[in-house]
């Protein structure tokens, strides 16, 4: 909400600075966000009076003016084709800062010779003073400007750009900023005299109101002007409503939007002329009904919308705009003027409705109180009786079904106290809320009050409310800081929360970078992952998406990052380790879906980044289930690999993770036709895991054992093997030894040295006893059976 | 005296060969040959006893004395040999150590992932605890409970992704903030309380520099006897001094959220000016960082809490905005872009 101080001060007196009243209009709770000094260059400009006015002899379109400055009389030449005797204008003395007419640049005025005749100053246009573009003619003052006085007195002014809450609609006027102003400077306030002559014939005759839903419309007032004369507003209002931002239009629609701008309460003038059977009916729109708003757009209505109706058909849509069919044009001699209440869910739900907001709509939105219409409707009356040279008819409409008493608040000092830690007594309580304008009565118990809110307060419903009024206007710079001293509460364990924070950890050390991606991703992309998706497993939808990339709740990790991973590759030469641990989204019918906590890894590029070291291989699969396997080792879990059957993974080199007989994740090398998808050239790895169930897996306290005591022996063989046995079946039998504590794979080899379907697998076997030291003969006994065993059951045999 | 002679004889011998020994294993060999058992030295110091007393002890002291200079030469030689292989080693092994290392390859964790950690770190050692809560919400925990009926002004403070709604559901949405986890922590606990919730929240909001449409809040709620504005402003001020530095000036001003009552701002001085005024300041010299406030009578209810025993404070606060300010960072996209080049700097 944008304000003039000057129209501030007609209601109250401001006596310190523009800049230490935002400050104090911020710190209770009206931000100021921008503070603007209308005239700050206005230099050299003074309000003059053109007295005399002769043609310049040289040229037929210039003129020659004299000026009265009060003090001097000076004469210039001038082009503007409206310069007249009488006017009041703007005089440009040299040296005055300028914006040039032709140019729009800044200029400093210089006195001039123009077609012979030296120029000392100029009569301004608007443009010349930075006020409009209007360059066509010079800028007339209205007549009671007072000759001789700065310019920059006469029309500078300070404007406030104020953010006003939701909570404040009372806020959106000048008499409600000024309320404010007044209450935070201990300054009284004045607000505007109202007092005009009616006449003899009573609105009561002329026109009548109905109200078909009393909750929708808790009031409807309104008073008749007749005789008005349509036309120009006079100069101060139409100022007024530009400091604003707003355009003038006519003197009927500028008082209206007047009256909004300094009471909050939005007003409507209809042609009583054209309003048929001389009635006003406030009801909900007939379904499929239309009507042709003020901005010419013929809006089809819907039965969630309030009209106001004549007897035939809607004239305007309640609390947001008017119709165009009883719309004040210069014909217009009467004037049936409307200053109503709405129910504030009603407009909004229209406005959401027709995709329409107006000035009005922005303030019935939020909630103003019936009490408010009758004295703007006053004002208003008013001011069209004086400037629009109407008379007012006897009286006014006020249906008022809706009328509350208000409901007084209890309240005291420890109330204040009990919320702000401020001791504050009942007598300065009362002073701070008087000065609000509330009503503050003794209550039956000494130490309480009974507090009546202001009509324009709607939002101040509890002691609560009552508190921040007392403290935001005391200060909360007041507030005094002390830590938190009250007993702590009992510990609970968040162990997912804390597992999240060691898995990343880990992963970036080892080298993993993370990345957060989208929750919302698109149906597309999670069908490159698996193209009968929908069938399987319909993502939850956004009802109203921003974009169609961003559309559905991710049920997997793996397209949002696999995205992340193409867009990097575009840049990145090095290899690529991503990772993300967050949720996805399994829908679960009609209930909130289960939010699942995964993480998923890419590892894609080289190994190494270039360097004179050498070994630019590429990663494979063994990176990736490596990570794996450091992984699970930081957690003291072992697992088994089980040939996958993901459908994003390549068929022979994909493992499910299992732990415990539980699959817990899966690694491997992704599916060309993923690659494809996500247009990847080259070859990525993937590895995912379900957090929740890796928690359970992990044992709360590690398995410590003593260090044996006894030393180990070692034993290297060379296996030879049918390339169908598996690693971890060798592994399986030489691990059933007792004494076997640790098996490393040093070598593996296939090549010309065996037959084709041969392997050969080179390990150092460590046996050890907690128990005793071994002898050789021993290890060399086990091991003779191990590979028996191996022998026998996998067709293993000693390379020599 | 031709033993003498003959002393004298092994001696430059000995000395002879010592100085062209260049290698520490011939040492040995050396010493073998010139001081050992069977040596011509000790060959001679055997036959003493064959000598006239005057001159075995002419011959004997003379030998002695050949005895423990051989000695001595040799340990010099020894340390000579020593020395010089050992400037030869390194001067063989010396390094163009200016040549790069062998890369270990670093990881990252997310700037938004760090300032997170850190937020919920500073309150961890006020004594609060850190919960979670789901972002697909139901209307109620992210309006209703929270004070925002339906058609309520402040909705529009909310701009709500909404769940596509089946038939006669309730309706669900993508929370519009972490606040509804007040009403779920009250709903399952007694005060004291001390909790705080980092999450992802989500607006329905066209995405620019300065906005996104999924961000992350950190909600923070105490509830027990005697909580009151100071507390809050105690909490909060060492928050952002913890976070911004002791020196930096904060700032408490009344603002309106529907869930708290009084409503409060916590506002810093800002990053950039210092309090002067500037483009990122929106020339106040303050840059907002908290909203905060007094938990509203009605939200305490909802919670299950009653209002007239217990008061509690509740906040939250943008994390993106964060290292923004203090990295001067101008593009809030750049985080969920997941450009390796931008997260590769944190």
């Amino acid at each position: 909400m944008k304000v003039s101080l000057k129209w501030v001060k007609d209601y109250v007196d401001i006596s310190i600075a523009p800049k230490q009243l935002g400050e104090k209009l911020t710190m209770a709770g009206m931000e100021v966000k921008c503070i603007e000094t209308i005239g700050l260059a206005w230099k050299e400009l003074v309000v003059g009076e053109v007295v005399a006015l002769i043609p310049h002899p040289n040229a037929d379109r210039l003129k020659l003016p004299t000026v009265d400055l009060g003090t001097k009389q000076v004469t210039v030449v001038c082009g503007a084709p409206n310069v007249a005797v009488g006017q009041k204008v703007v005089f440009a003395s040299t040296g005055a800062q300028l914006i040039d007419g032709h140019t729009g640049k800044a200029m400093t005025l210089k006195p001039a010779k123009i077609r012979g005749i030296l120029s000392e100053g100029m009569v301004c246009s608007e443009k010349e003073l930075g006020i409009s573009d209007n360059h066509e003619s010079i800028m007339v003052l209205p007549s009671e400007a007072p000759t001789g006085m700065p310019f920059a007195e006469y029309l500078g002014d300070t404007i406030l750009d104020l953010d006003i809450t939701p909570n404040r609609p009372d806020c959106l006027s000048v008499i409600g900023i000024a309320r404010e102003i007044a209450a935070l400077t201990d300054h009284g306030l004045r607000p505007p005299r109202i007092s005009y002559e009616e006449t003899e014939d009573s609105i009561d005759h002329l026109v009548s109101v109905s109200i078909v839903e009393p909750s929708l419309c808790p009031r409807y007032c309104a008073s008749l002007i007749t005789g008005v004369n349509v036309g120009p507003s006079p100069w101060w209002l139409q100022q007024r409503l530009r400091s604003y931002g707003m355009r003038p239009i006519s003197n009927i629609v500028d008082v209206t939007n007047y009256v909004m701008l300094e009471y909050g309460q939005p007003l409507h003038a209809f042609d009583y002329q054209k309003l048929r059977g001389r009635k006003i009916i406030v009801r909900r729109a007939k379904r499929g009904e239309t009507i042709t708003s003020l901005d010419g757009i013929e809006r089809v209505l819907a039965e969630d919308i309030l009209v106001i109706a004549d007897e035939e058909k809607p004239v305007a849509i309640a609390g947001i705009m008017g119709g165009l069919d009883t719309e004040v044009t210069d014909a217009t001699d009467t004037i049936l003027l409307e200053s109503a209440n709405f129910n504030q869910a009603v407009i909004r739900r229209g406005c959401r409705h027709l995709g329409l907001q107006s000035e009005a709509s922005i303030r019935f939105d939020k909630n103003l109180s019936p009490e408010l219409p009758q004295l703007p409707l006053q004002r208003a009356t008013q001011l069209l009786v004086e400037l629009a040279g109407g008379k007012a008819a006897k009286g006014a409409l006020d249906a008022y079904p809706g009328k509350r008493a208000p409901e007084a608040i209890l309240f005291s000092a420890e109330e204040v106290k009990r919320l702000s830690s401020l001791e504050i007594d009942v007598a300065k309580i009362t002073i701070v809320l008087r000065s609000l304008g509330f009503e503050c009565k003794e209550s039956r118990l000494p130490s309480q009050i009974s507090v009546l809110a202001p009509y324009w307060r709607s939002d101040v419903k509890c002691a609560a409310d009552l508190v921040e009024e007392v403290v935001r206007i005391i200060g909360y710079e007041e507030i005094p800081a002390i830590r938190l001293s009250s007993s702590l509460p009992m510990r609970e364990p968040t162990p997912l929360l804390s597992f999240k924070r060691r898995l990343s950890n880990i992963l970036v050390s080892c080298g993993f970078q993370e990345v957060l991606t989208y929750s919302l991703t698109s149906l597309e992309k999670l069908r490159r992952l698996s193209p009968d998706l929908d069938v399987k497993v319909m993502p939850l939808k956004v009802a109203n998406p921003l974009t169609k990339e961003q559309e559905y709740l991710r049920t997997n990790l793996r397209a949002n990052i696999l995205a992340a991973l193409a867009g990097n590759q575009k840049h990145e030469e090095n290899g690529i380790r991503l990772f993300e641990i967050g949720k996805v989204f399994l829908p679960q019918g009609k209930e909130l879906p289960e939010e699942k906590d995964l993480l998923c890894a890419l590892l894609s590029g080289p190994r190494h980044e270039l360097s004179w070291h050498g070994d630019n291989k590429s990663l494979d699969f063994f990176d990736a289930k490596g990570v794996v396997e450091s992984l699970l080792r930081q957690l003291d879990l072992s697992a088994t690999f089980e040939v996958s059957n993901d459908e994003s993974l390549l068929p022979g080199k994909g493992v499910d993770i299992i732990i415990k007989g539980d699959k817990v994740g899966v690694a491997g090398e992704l599916h060309p036709k993923v690659m494809q998808a996500f247009e990847l050239p080259g070859t990525a790895y993937l590895i995912e895991m379900d957090m929740e169930k890796l928690l359970e897996k992990t044992a709360k306290l590690k398995e410590y054992r003593a260090i044996s005591r006894f030393p180990s022996l070692s034993r290297d063989i060379c296996l030879v093997i049918d390339k169908q046995v598996t690693y971890q079946q060798v592994v399986g039998i030489i691990r059933s030894f007792p004494l076997v504590s640790e098996v490393t794979l040093f070598d593996f080899y296939t090549g010309k040295q065996l037959p084709d379907s041969m392997k050969s697998f080179a390990m150092r076997i460590v046996y050890q006893s907690y128990e005793r030291t071994l002898t050789d003969e021993e290890v060399n006994k086990t091991q003779e059976q191990m590979l028996d065993r191996l022998r026998q059951e996998l067709g293993a045999t000693l390379r020599s | 005296m031709q033993m003498l002679k003959q002393l004298e004889g092994i001696r430059l011998q000995a000395l002879d060969e010592l100085n062209r020994i260049s290698e520490l294993r011939e040492l040995e060999s050396w010493r073998i040959r010139y001081l050992g058992k069977k040596s011509r030295l000790t060959q001679v110091l055997r036959s003493l006893a064959t000598l006239p007393s005057e001159e075995r002890r002419l011959v004997g002291s003379r030998a002695n004395e050949i005895k423990l200079s051989l000695q001595a030469n040799s340990a010099q030689r020894k340390e000579f040999l020593e020395r010089s292989y050992l400037a030869s080693f390194l001067e063989r092994e010396r390094l163009d150590v200016t040549l790069p290392g062998r890369a270990v390859s670093i990881g990252r964790l997310h700037p938004v992932t760090q300032t997170l950690e850190e937020i919920c770190d500073i309150f961890k050692n006020m004594g609060f605890q850190i919960f979670e809560g789901p972002d697909v919400e139901w209307n109620y925990y992210n309006f209703e409970a929270l004070n925002i009926p339906q058609e309520h002004p402040a909705r529009d403070m909310f701009a709500t992704l909404w769940i596509d709604p089946e038939m006669g559901d309730e309706a669900r949405l993508l929370r519009t903030h972490t606040s509804p986890m007040q009403i779920r922590i009250m709903e399952e606990r007694r005060p004291p309380i001390r909790a705080v919730v980092p999450g992802r929240s989500y607006r329905y909001e066209a995405t620019d520099a300065t906005h996104e449409s999924m961000f992350y809040q950190v909600e923070g709620l105490a509830v027990d006897k005697g909580i009151t504005l100071a507390e809050l402003k105690g909490t909060l001020f060492d928050f952002c001094h913890c976070l911004f530095g002791q020196e930096r000036r904060v700032r408490f001003r009344c603002d309106y959220f529907p869930f708290v009552e009084p409503g409060v701002e916590v506002a810093i001085e800002c990053l950039a000016c210092a309090g002067a005024g500037c483009r990122l300041c929106g020339n106040s010299g303050w840059i907002e960082i908290l909203g905060a406030g007094m938990v509203h009578p009605e939200v305490l209810e909802r919670g299950g809490i009653d209002p007239e025993i217990y008061t509690g404070f509740a906040f939250g606060l943008g994390v993106e905005r964060i290292p923004m300010l203090r990295y001067g960072i101008d593009d809030i996209r750049l985080f969920y872009n997941n450009d390796t080049r931008f997260l590769g700097q944190f």
